[in-house]
Parts: C-alpha cells; sequence; structure tokens
C-alpha cells in the first residue's frame, strides 16, 4: 500500500542572479556615505594599526579620515600642486606622497609639516611607497625614472630608468625588503631588486599599466590596465596565469580582500568586481555613481572606500549582526524525559526496531487526501500570495481530479475578490499563464450571472480585462519584433549558418513560446 | 545433434491472477489462485508460488476447497471438467467430466457428494442465460469420471461467480441478476424473488452486481452499480422482508466478502479501497486505502487472520485481518495500451513497459516476477472514471542504464496538452532511480521518439538524449555541470535544437559508435554529424511516411534502414549515400538485436503477422517465421541471454544470443522457444526453499529443525542427487557438533580435540571423508531400522563416555566415533519431540 503522494509544486528556474555566499557577504553594507573632496580622489590608504585611519589623496590635500568620522581629523595641504599617492608606513607612523612638481614629501602622521623633501625627479611623482625595511622609500616618475631613498639621510641611492613612458603604479613587496614591482604606461610591469641594478624581471601587459599588486605570498602578481586584469606567476617567470576581462572600460585599481581569498577592481566604467582568487570569477559586483579611481577595503573587510573621478568619496561601513536573541532559543525537552535509552548501544544480536516514519503533510495536502477541495484552494489563496507556485500547483492538481469547477464555485464576495487578486496579479506571468487563464475562463463562467452585484468584484474584473488587453497589445508588438529579426537572420545566412540560426531564433523562439501562451 | 525442432511461440509473463476469487488453505498457509488454465499455490508467508496446477485445457473459472478434506482443492475450468488436486503435493487426484462450460463452482460442507456449478442453459445459444445445476459426482475410483447427474436448482441467473451464494450451513442459496434477487431455500423448496426498482427517487442506478451471505446469520449483503450495499434481512418471507443501506462507494461494488465469523463486512470496487464494516452498520467503518487498482474479488481465509483482494493489474494483496497489509503477489501487470514499447534495462536484463498508471514496472524474464515499480509520475492517482490521467509515453535508458529518460503527458483537450520529460539517474547507493531533471514542455506537441547515444559512459564525458517531437523539432539534450561553489548538481538542458522544414519529427536513432543521427521527418530521413550538429545527407526515396528507423550494428553499421507507411522496407547505404535495397513489406515493427547484425521485422497482412530476420547487407532473410500470431504485434524487442543457448538448428542460429521477445494488441507477451514442452518444465524442487524461508520462530527452532531433518532424510532416500552432494560438502565431523543440542552433548573440553582433529587436514582425512560419505550412506539406510532400535542406541551412548576418553590421545576419527556422533544426533530428537 502506497501512501499519500503530496502535490508536486514545480520549480521554476530562478531568474535573475543566483544568491551565493558572496553576494550574502557583499551586500551585507550598510548604506554608503558620500563625502565630497575637492578633487578626483587618485589613492586611498589606509593605516595598517587600528583605528585604522585612512588618507585621502585629492587634489592639492591628503586628507585623514577616521573610521567613522564623516570629517577629515587631519589634512595635510603644503602641496603647491596635486598630491599623490600618499602612503602609510607598515607601522602606521609616516605617511610617504607624491606631487606634480616632482618633490616626495614625509610626513609624520602627528605633524603639520613635512620631516623630509626627496627632490630628484624632474616630472610628477605618481608613485611612492615604503620598502618594508621601513628606512627606505621608492619613487616613480613622470621622467620614466624609479628612484630609492633614504629617509634619514634623504638621499638617493639608486636610480633606474627602465621604462619607456610614464610610470604611475608600484607596490613593494611585504616579504621582501628588497623587492618592489612598478607598472608603467610602456604597457610594461617589472620587478626590481634593489640589490641589483636592472630589473629582475619584466611582464608585458599588452595596455597602460593603471595599477599592480602583488598577492601577500609574493608568488602572484596583478596587473590592471586597458579592460584587463591579468594574473602573473613570479615564481614560475612572470608565466601569465589569467587574464580577466569583465570591465568594459579602463580599469584603475586594485585591491584585496583581508582574507586574500578575493580580488577586487575597480573601473572607469563605474563597477567595483569581486573576483574569487581560486576561480578568477566574479562572484560580486558593486555599481557606483561615477568612474572609479582608487579603491581600499579596511582590514576585516570593515570599510570600502572608493574614490571617483568626481570627487566623492564613497564609503560602506560593514553592518554588524546585531544579537539574534529577539526569537528565544526553543527550549529542549527535559533531559531525563528526553534523553532515555538514546545511549544504549544495540548489540550484535538485537533486533532494531526502527519508529515509523511519519510523514507531515502541508495544510492543503490534507485537505486534498480527503477531498475538501474548496477549503484547500482556500488555504493556498489565503497564504497571502507569498508563494503563487503552490498555488497553482493545487490548482493544476484540482483540475487534474476533474474537481477545479466545485473548487472555484460557491465562494461569497470576500473569497472571489481574493481569488481575483491572485489573478490580476499572476495571470501575465508565463510560467502560471497556461493554468491561470484557465481559471479565469472558469470564473467568468461561474460568476458570469452575479456580475453587477458587486462593486469591489465588478472593479476587479474590469481590471483583470485591462491587465489582458495590454498583454495581447505587447504580444503583437513582440511578435512584429520577431518578424524584423527573422528577417535580419534571413539576410546574414551563410553555408554554414543553418544550425547557428536555428539555435538563435530558437532562443528568441522560446521567448515567445512564453509570452503568446498567454 | 539435436533433431530439428520447429519454433514454436510460447507466452510468457503469466496469464491474470484475478480470473477467479483466490481461496486460502485451512491454515491459510498457502493461497490457491486460477491464473489461465492453471491453478497456481502461493505461501502466504514469502508470497513465492510453490506448485502450478497443470491440466485444465481452458480458463479455470472457480477454486474451492474440499470441505470433506483440507488438503484437497476442487477446481473447475471452462473446458467442462472439475478436477480435484492435492495442492500441497501438486498432485491431480481426480477428474470429473461434467460436458458443459462451467462458469462458477461452489461446494457445501454439508452436501457430501454432490457440488454446484453454473452452466450455460440447455438448447438455448443465447449468450447470457445460466443456470445453477447441482453436480453428484460418482464415487469411482477411476481417474477419469464421468458427471453425469445433474440437477437444475436455479434458472436463469447471472454467469458471474460473484453473483450467486450459499447461505448459512447451505439452507438457501442466494443469486442476483438484473434487478432481482432470488433466493432458493433448499428444504422448502420455495423460490424468493425479490425485485428493486430500476432507479430510485435520486436517480441511483439500482442494477445488483455482487451478492454475499452471512456465515452465522440469516443475512444477505448486495453490491449494487451505484456504490450501494444493501442488507436482507427476513428475506423467507416474501412480504416482509427487510433491508438496510450502507453507502460509502461512489462507484460499483465490485465485491463482497463476510469474514468467517461474520462480524464484518468487506467490500470494494474501482475506488481501489477495502472497505471493512463492522456489525454491519453504516458508521463503524475502517478503510485500507490506496490498494492499486480496481478490487475484483475479496475473499476472507477459513481462519480469519488474511484477507485477500484480487486487483485487475494482475495483482493479489494479502491483508492481514487488522487491516495491513501482509503480502503482495505481483504480476505481469497487463493494463491499458503500452505506449512505452519493450525497453530493456541494461543494468538487470528485465524488460520495462508500462506498469501501473502513472508507473513504469520491471519485469525479470527469467524468473518470471516483478522485480520493481518505479513511481514515474509521482501523483496521487485518483481512481475515477473518465478522468483524464497523466499518461507514461515514453522511456529511453542509456546504454549502461545508468540514466532513464521518461516523458508523461495528459491530453485534456486537442489544444491542451501537458508535457514533462523526466531524467532520472541511478543511484548506486539505494539501487533505484532518482529523479534528476524535469523538463515541461520540452516539445510544444507530443514527444514522438527519445534516444540516448550509445557511447561509453567512461570516455565519452556527455551523456546526450535526443528527442523528436511532432511539432518538426528535434532536441539535443546533454548533462551539463551546473554546480557552484556551494553545491554540487548536475542538469540536463537543450543543446542544439534542429528541424528540417518545419515537419513533423517522427522517429531518430543514433547509430552504433554515436556519431551520426538520423532524423526522420515524416517522408524524409535526414542524417546529422553528432558532433557539430550538422546536416550530411538526406535520404527521402520512395515516397512515404517513415515509420521505423534503425541503423545496422557491428559490419552492417554503414546501413541505415527505414520503413514507409506505404509497405517499403528500405536500406540506404550511408557510404554511397544511396538506396541498397528496397522490399515491398508492410513492416509493423522493425527491431534490431544489439548482440548482432540480425534485425527483426514484423509484418502484418490481412491475417497474422509474419517474422521476418535478416541482414541489411542482403535483403533475403534468413529466417522466415509465417502467422506468428493472430493479432497484431504492437512491439518487439531483442532481450540478450545471461549464457548463450546452444541452438542446434543452423536456421535458428539468430536466437543463440538474445531472446526476442513480443507484445501483441491484447497484451499478451510472447516469445519464440525451440524447445519442446517438457523441456521447458523443469522439476520445481521449490517447496524445499519456501520451508527453508519461512520465519524463523523459537518454536520453529525447537521442533522445525527436526522435522526439515527427517525430510532430508527422506529425501536423501529417494535419491536425490541435490541434496545429498550438499550434505557431503561440510565435514560432517562439524555438522554433528553444530547440529547436537548443547544438554546432550559431552563437555566441550572433550569433544574439542575430537573437533580439531576432524578439521586437520591429512593424507589419511581424504579416505576418511570419503569414508564419511559412505557412512552416511550406511546410516541413511539404517534409518529405515524401527524406533526399538534408536533406543538401543541411546543405551550405547549412556554407557559409552569412558571409551570416549580413552579414544581421545587417538589423533584420528575412527569410524565408530563418526558413528556415535551421528547416533548422539539422531537420537536426542525423539523425546524432544514427544514434548
Amino acid at each position: 500500500m502506497a501512501s499519500y503522494k503530496p502535490v508536486v509544486v514545480q520549480s521554476f528556474p530562478k531568474l535573475g542572479k543566483k544568491i551565493t555566499q558572496d553576494t550574502l557577504y557583499w551586500k551585507n553594507y550598510k548604506t554608503p556615505v558620500q563625502i565630497k573632496e575637492f578633487g578626483a580622489v587618485n589613492k586611498i590608504d589606509f593605516s595598517p594599526i587600528s583605528p585604522h585611519n585612512y588618507a585621502v589623496t585629492a587634489s592639492s590635500r591628503i586628507h585623514i579620515y577616521g573610521r567613522y568620522s564623516q570629517e577629515p581629523i587631519k589634512t595635510f595641504s603644503r602641496f603647491k600642486d596635486a598630491a599623490y599617492c600618499a602612503t602609510y608606513r607598515d607601522d602606521g607612523k609616516l605617511l610617504v606622497a607624491g606631487s606634480e612638481e616632482g618633490v616626495i614629501r614625509l610626513f609624520d602622521i602627528h605633524g603639520r609639516t613635512a620631516l623630509r623633501q626627496y627632490d630628484g625627479h624632474t616630472k610628477a611623482v605618481h608613485v611612492a611607497d615604503f620598502l618594508s625595511d621601513k628606512y627606505r622609500i621608492i619613487s616613480g616618475a613622470d621622467d620614466y625614472t624609479l628612484k630609492l631613498w633614504d629617509i634619514p639621510s634623504a638621499t638617493e641611492i639608486v636610480s633606474y630608468s627602465e621604462h619607456t613612458d610614464y610610470v604611475r603604479c608600484g607596490c613593494t613587496s611585504k616579504l621582501n625588503t628588497d623587492l618592489f614591482v612598478t607598472g608603467s604606461y610602456d604597457h610594461t610591469v617589472k620587478v626590481f631588486d634593489v640589490r641589483t641594478e636592472k630589473s629582475v624581471m619584466t611582464v608585458e601587459h599588452g595596455q597602460p599599466v593603471e595599477s599592480v599588486l602583488l598577492f601577500p605570498s609574493g608568488g602572484l602578481l596583478v596587473s590592471a590596465g586597458g579592460r584587463y586584469v591579468k594574473v602573473w606567476d613570479i615564481l614560475r617567470g612572470g608565466q601569465l596565469l589569467v587574464s580577466l576581462k569583465n570591465h568594459h572600460k579602463t580599469v584603475t585599481c586594485l585591491c584585496l580582500s583581508s582574507s586574500g581569498q578575493r580580488l577586487l577592481s575597480g573601473s572607469l566604467d563605474r563597477h567595483v568586481k569581486v573576483y574569487s582568487t581560486t576561480s578568477y570569477k566574479v562572484v560580486h559586483s558593486f555599481g557606483y555613481a561615477a568612474s572609479i579611481l582608487s579603491l581600499a577595503l579596511a582590514p576585516e573587510d570593515e570599510t570600502i572606500v572608493v574614490g571617483m573621478t568626481n570627487g566623492v568619496l564613497n564609503v560602506r561601513h560593514r553592518k554588524h549582526e546585531e544579537s539574534r536573541e529577539r526569537f528565544p532559543k526553543k527550549k529542549l525537552p527535559g533531559y531525563r524525559t528526553f534523553v532515555k535509552g538514546r545511549n544504549y548501544m544495540p548489540k550484535q544480536e538485537d533486533f532494531f526496531v526502527s519508529k515509523p516514519v511519519r510523514s507531515h503533510l502541508k495544510k492543503y495536502d490534507k485537505l486534498l487526501k480527503s477531498f475538501q477541495v474548496s477549503k484547500a484552494l482556500d488555504v493556498v489563496l489565503e497564504a497571502r500570495n507569498r508563494t503563487p507556485e503552490i498555488t497553482v500547483a493545487v490548482m493544476r492538481e484540482l483540475n487534474r481530479r476533474g474537481t477545479l469547477k466545485n473548487a472555484l464555485a460557491g465562494r461569497d464576495e470576500r473569497q472571489l475578490s481574493i481569488l481575483l487578486a491572485f489573478l490580476i496579479r499572476y495571470v501575465v506571468e508565463p510560467r502560471f499563464a497556461p493554468m491561470l487563464i484557465k481559471v479565469a475562463e472558469m470564473i467568468i463562467d461561474i460568476y458570469l450571472p452575479v456580475v453587477g452585484q458587486s462593486a469591489v468584484v465588478d472593479k476587479q474584473f474590469l481590471r483583470l480585462q485591462e491587465i489582458i488587453e495590454k498583454e495581447i497589445d505587447y504580444q503583437a508588438e513582440l511578435l512584429e519584433v520577431l518578424g524584423m529579426m527573422d528577417a535580419l537572420f534571413a539576410t546574414m545566412t551563410r553555408k554554414k549558418a543553418t544550425s547557428l540560426e536555428e539555435n538563435k531564433t530558437n532562443g528568441i523562439l522560446r521567448v515567445l513560446e512564453q509570452t503568446t501562451s498567454n | 545433434m539435436v533433431a530439428q525442432q520447429p519454433l514454436r511461440v510460447v507466452r510468457c509473463g503469466g496469464s491474470t491472477l484475478s480470473g477467479a476469487r483466490a481461496a486460502f488453505s485451512a491454515d491459510a498457509k498457502y493461497l490457491l489462485c486460477a491464473s489461465g488454465d492453471y491453478v497456481k499455490v502461493y505461501s502466504t508467508a514469502t508470497e513465492e508460488c510453490v506448485h502450478v496446477l497443470q491440466g485444465h485445457t481452458n480458463l479455470v473459472t472457480g477454486i474451492q476447497l474440499n470441505p470433506q478434506n483440507h488438503m484437497q482443492l476442487y477446481s473447475c475450468s471452462l473446458d467442462g471438467t472439475i478436477k480435484l488436486w492435492d495442492f500441497t503435493d501438486g498432485i491431480l487426484i481426480k477428474t470429473f467430466v461434467v460436458g458443459y462450460k462451467l462458469f462458477a463452482f461452489y461446494t457445501l460442507a454439508g452436501s457430501e457428494d454432490s457440488v454446484f456449478t453454473i452452466i450455460p442453459k440447455k438448447n438455448e445459444d443465447s449468450l447470457d442465460s445460466f443456470q445453477l445445476v447441482s453436480v453428484k459426482l460418482p464415487k469411482t475410483p477411476d481417474q477419469e469420471v464421468e458427471a453425469k447427474e445433474l440437477s437444475l436448482i436455479l434458472d436463469d441467473i447471472g454467469q458471474s461467480p460473484k453473483c450467486t451464494a450459499f447461505g448459512r450451513e447451505g439452507e438457501y442459496v442466494a443469486s442476483v441478476r438484473g434487478l432481482h434477487l432470488l433466493v432458493c431455500f433448499f428444504k422448502k423448496k420455495r423460490v424468493n424473488r425479490f425485485p428493486l426498482s430500476a432507479t430510485s427517487r435520486k436517480g441511483t442506478n439500482n442494477y445488483f452486481t455482487c451478492v454475499a451471505c452471512h456465515p452465522k446469520e440469516d443475512c444477505i449483503a448486495s453490491g449494487h452499480k451505484d456504490g450501494k450495499i444493501r442488507l436482507w434481512r427476513n428475506f423467507n418471507h416474501k412480504r416482509e422482508y427487510t433491508f438496510s443501506t450502507l453507502h460509502w462507494h461512489h462507484d460499483v461494488v465490485m465485491d463482497l466478502a463476510f469474514s468467517v465469523e461474520g462480524t464484518s463486512l468487506l467490500s470494494g470496487g474501482v475506488e481501489s479501497v477495502l472497505v471493512q464494516w463492522r456489525d454491519g452498520s453504516d458508521c463503524k467503518k475502517e478503510f485500507l486505502p490506496r490498494l492499486g487498482s480496481t478490487i475484483e474479488y475479496i475473499s476472507a481465509s477459513p481462519d480469519g487472520t488474511f484477507y485477500c483482494t484480487s486487483h485487475t493489474e494482475n495483482k493479489i494483496t494479502i491483508i492481514h485481518s487488522n487491516l495491513r497489509v501482509s503480502a503482495v503477489i505481483q504480476g505481469l501487470v497487463k493494463g491499458s495500451d503500452v505506449k512505452t514499447g519493450l525497453v530493456v534495462d541494461p543494468r538487470t536484463k528485465a524488460l520495462v513497459l508500462n506498469g501501473k498508471p502513472g508507473h513504469l514496472q520491471f519485469y525479470c524474464l527469467q524468473t518470471d516476477k516483478q522485480l520493481y515499480n518505479l513511481d514515474i509520475v509521482q501523483q496521487e492517482y485518483i481512481h475515477q472514471v473518465g478522468l483524464n490521467q497523466v499518461d507514461l509515453v515514453k522511456a529511453a535508458f542509456s546504454a549502461r542504464g545508468s540514466w532513464l529518460a521518461t516523458v508523461e503527458q495528459r491530453e485534456e483537450k486537442e489544444t491542451e496538452l501537458e508535457l514533462q520529460m523526466k531524467l532520472w539517474n541511478y543511484d548506486e547507493q539505494t539501487q533505484s532511480f532518482t529523479l534528476n531533471t524535469r523538463i515541461n514542455m520540452p516539445h510544444e506537441d507530443h514527444v514522438t521518439a527519445l534516444c540516448f547515444r550509445d557511447t561509453d559512459e567512461l570516455e565519452d564525458g556527455t551523456p546526450t538524449l535526443v528527442t523528436a517531437g511532432k511539432d518538426g523539432r528535434f532536441k539535443v539534450w546533454v548533462l551539463v555541470d551546473d554546480s557552484d561553489s556551494e553545491k554540487q548538481s548536475m542538469g540536463w538542458s537543450c543543446d542544439f535544437v534542429g528541424s528540417y522544414h518545419n515537419y513533423p519529427a517522427t522517429n531518430c536513432c543514433f547509430s552504433e559508435d554515436g556519431s551520426l543521427l538520423a532524423v526522420s521527418f515524416e517522408e524524409t530521413v535526414t542524417v546529422w554529424n553528432s558532433d557539430t550538429w550538422d546536416l550530411i545527407c538526406t535520404f527521402c526515396h520512395p515516397p512515404g511516411k517513415i515509420q521505423n528507423l534503425c541503423f545496422g550494428r557491428l559490419s552492417c553499421s554503414k546501413y541505415l534502414l527505414g520503413t514507409t507507411d506505404n509497405g517499403f522496407l528500405c536500406c540506404w547505404n550511408l557510404l554511397s549515400c544511396a538506396l541498397e535495397w528496397s522490399a515491398q513489406l508492410n513492416v509493423m515493427v522493425l527491431q534490431p538485436d544489439p548482440l548482432s547484425e540480425n534485425i527483426a521485422a514484423v509484418s502484418r497482412l490481412l491475417e497474422g503477422s509474419d517474422l521476418f530476420v535478416f541482414k541489411p547487407n542482403e535483403p533475403k532473410p534468413f529466417c522466415i517465421q509465417r502467422n506468428v500470431c493472430r493479432e497484431r504485434i504492437q512491439w518487439a524487442v531483442f532481450i540478450p541471454r545471461d549464457v548463450p543457448e546452444s541452438i542446434g538448428s543452423e536456421k535458428h542460429q539468430w536466437l543463440s544470443r538474445s531472446q526476442l521477445y513480443f507484445l501483441t494488441g491484447t497484451q499478451d507477451l510472447l516469445t519464440f522457444s525451440t524447445k519442446s514442452t517438457e523441456e521447458r518444465l523443469t522439476p520445481s524442487s521449490k517447496q524445499l526453499a519456501v520451508e527453508e524461508s519461512l520465519p524463523m520462530t523459537p518454536f520453529y527452532l525447537l521442533l522445525g529443525k527436526h522435522r526439515h531433518q527427517q525430510q532430508s532424510k527422506e529425501n536423501a532416500d529417494l535419491g536425490t542427487a541435490v541434496v545429498q552432494s550438499h550434505l557431503a560438502q561440510d565435514s560432517p565431523a562439524i555438522k554433528e557438533l553444530l547440529h547436537t543440542p548443547a544438554h546432550v552433548l559431552p563437555s566441550a573440553s572433550f569433544l574439542c580435540s575430537i573437533f580439531i582433529n576432524s578439521m586437520l587436514i591429512s593424507k589419511e582425512n581424504k579416505s576418511a571423508r570419503e569414508a564419511v560419505d559412505e557412512v552416511e550412506m550406511d546410516s541413511e539406510k539404517a534409518e529405515d531400522e524401527s524406533d526399538e532400535d534408536l533406543e538401543l542406541t541411546e543405551m550405547e551412548q549412556d554407557i559409552n563416555p569412558t571409551e570416549f576418553l580413552g579414544e581421545i590421545t587417538q589423533t584420528k576419527l575412527s569410524k565408530s566415533q563418526e558413528k556415535q556422533l551421528r547416533k548422539i544426533r539422531r537420537m536426542d530428537y525423539s523425546w524432544v519431540a514427544a514434548l
């Protein structure tokens, strides 16, 4: 004897993006805070030490913001022209910045004036960073040179002029005190060791390089330029690992999430994309109001700060789960009564009598099992339209049983208006349309004699009519479009095109199928 | 050299089990049921068929236990004979020749030498007038006796055995026909007739369908077409009779039965719900729902522990008296139209076809048993006449049987078609198919064909399925990996859609290596490359709609065969892209053998179907079998044999590796056999198997084993080689030790050394082993000696321990010791059994 088989609720493929762990993680930020700067924000850098203030370089100023402050805590404004690339040292005490006039300045974050100035570059310095031994600074400038400076003595140690165009980005290795990477508009990324005279490695990016990034392990190098983000394996001699082309404008900035599992890239196309560093697939994407120039993530991904060309700084703070204790935990049954016999280990010769599994039926299934069709329909309609697929599945089941008409008939004004409201809402949805059209026909058949008795119901009938008329117009338009596209495809037909054409028209046909069935 | 045997067509799958009301043996251990020309004896505990009583030459219509001897069974058949059987041994005892078609059979405890049966009316050829007669069974010792002493009891009654029932202690007989209930009292020789009006006020249908009599009281229950049950009382008065009505069934009451004590009434009908009415009241009823299909017959066991219901879908359900299903005897479900055709499950080699509504049945042809049912539709089945049910129309397995594709459809009106394609994956762990993908509306119109690409699934990663639809398209579905970071999942999705001038696609098939796909569009056959899905070539001559399509196999894989509706069988050469040969043949079924080049074609002329077996490379068939059967053959399939059969005749060599089964329009499953009838009947020693598989109760442990041993000894006496070889397999000493109860054995330490010694492998042991066998033979012969002898040995044993002690030092087990151990075993049971 078989048991009752519950109604099959058809599942339809979800339209739109799938919800993954990543979407949940990256969506868990509060509404952004917008801060207006004086000009395009070209660099954002978080202080490595708590409380993780961040330095924002925009126009001729460097602003230091606290975590939640909307006003700068501190400002360095001793630049005659634009400042570039304000970067913290590892201990968070010193800040270095390049400038348009070619001077590199070193600041104490508590002071106001520059501690040191490093003159030597003839053109604007767009890159400045500390080596990880904390005593040296590297800089790259538009005069195509790189220079290494000794901090205390403010003297140039070594100068490299290997690049053949502007040097616009660079970063230093956190593991090796002598290693740094630079990217230039000559389409190359070069790895330098300060102990040698020349670069140790060169990779060809293919586009002017806008940003470079070293993985914390030091093994992988990421470069961004043009529409591409490329990942290189340094340990295998600079082999291209993967090339990502997910933006449709130049990628301007790169950043790693604190776990190192995700790579973020910002672009002039106003999007920040999040990649998984294992599969290099885009797992999430943020949209912004303007082209993005700079991007930074606070430790633990607490804050995402994005600087844009229109001088707006966009700050998002992570939402913190408030204690989820709103619903008190269900009290478990008492230890004595519940656990008795639990710890009994069955012996080999014991017969194990398993408890019969009681299947729990949904309420509508219970009613259907006892053939109470009207009540079953009521139950699924009462569900406040949250699960239309269940409602339609029950209607389908009733139709299969030949009792749909019985279930629809004999309803009072309130019940009928619930039913009509459901129809109005879902009748044009392709996945429910075949069934709901049938229901609508039946309702019209059944309740035709009573039309005019209730204002509410009459209004709903009119609304239904309106929706269906609109849908018919829409279908006609779609058919026209299809006709046009068919003509286009027909002109494109070549020898090989037969299969291709069939494939494509089918895709369109399928859209149309769904819509024509309405 | 085997003599040239003609190819015979044999029926397989058995006949319907619900031909007559089943009967229980007195102890409810066996269930007896009529199955076509046979009576089958089933064990109620194991569902196993114990005996098949063969002898009737026409349909068996009634079976009843002999009221005088509960080990005997009467059966009657349309061949005009009543046969008396010993059903525990499966022996025919006597045949009574009556000479009329017998439609029903009744016995009474009171009347010793006469039985009752329903025969057609004499002299009249009208089909629907029957009479109930009593037949006097002559008491002669002959095997076959003429029983010609008939006496008329009731005239003009219904044919069905359900329409007549005998009352309390055989005092009266009740029979229903149309709108009348007839009650005939034997003592008073009076017939009371109670009419009902054709329709009552509410417009219900009052026709009688069945009747049952209360075993203890004067009460008759009758079932009606509108689902009512009436309980008649006081019917020995012509006028003051009363009846009460019970109403639950919404459709015809198919059968009624009282429990042995008469406390409850059982009824069943189309709803496939067994209803138990307690004390004949309307409010005290219990249900056993979802029994599968319409209940045809209900019967109760004489000891009151079981009921059984026979269903239309060739099933008997044995139900415990507390309304719990205890066993199901299921044959090949021969229900409605077989739409899926005959499919072979590559994994189990089982035949797969439509079973219960919405189910796929897996039927094992070797054991003639249903393996299991796969629920495809997964919907509650509503038993209601005229309801549009979901039909399972197509099924196909992938080459290794790891994927199953099914298509179900429900067609309400011309325009409203619900289609669903399901893809099932074989789960190795649960050993069953689990639903993987469900596709709504794979085509906009009926799916006409589907097939898997037969590639080696281990090499080529992507299983591929092709469906052809009347909407003029064929679609290619492939298994894709749509797993994301969180969960692993595989699903099927559409890969390619092809069409040819928008003609409806009618057939599709893949070549053996899977590189080519042939799809027929009405009159045209198109061949596609299965890698790039490019159209390679088309064949369309001679004109005619393509009905069947298949590729040649092995050495003939360059040929493509098709049949047209205007009676042509065409063979195209794929290398030259030209018609190789064609033959005028009205082919209904075209079926290639998966293991050879052979192709079977069944053609239909005006009457009778012919079978042609040929190889595609030559148009001349090498085997022609005219007039295979009279009906239309719907489907055919080659099923690979487990072991290739040696067939003497050169002509029938094609049957050696696989067997051809086919299904006729009347849902008979037929096959070919080269063996004669005698060879096919293998001696069954199933009885033993059944006894062994009975549940082990403590009581059985105490006594049953003893009986079993005796039995096996008896068998051994008879010289059954099987049993002996089995005994000789184990070391006798071990058997001795294990089979003797502990309390009569000497202490374990005492026996240990003997036991271990007996396990040692030595040169002498071999001879000893042989000797042991001899001893065993001896002892078995000695078995025939009287009980006194046994007692004597018992005495001996009591004295023996000292001897045993003395012999411990001996390393070898002597013959005498063996013998003594054997005696220990034998003697103790005599007194245990006596308890």
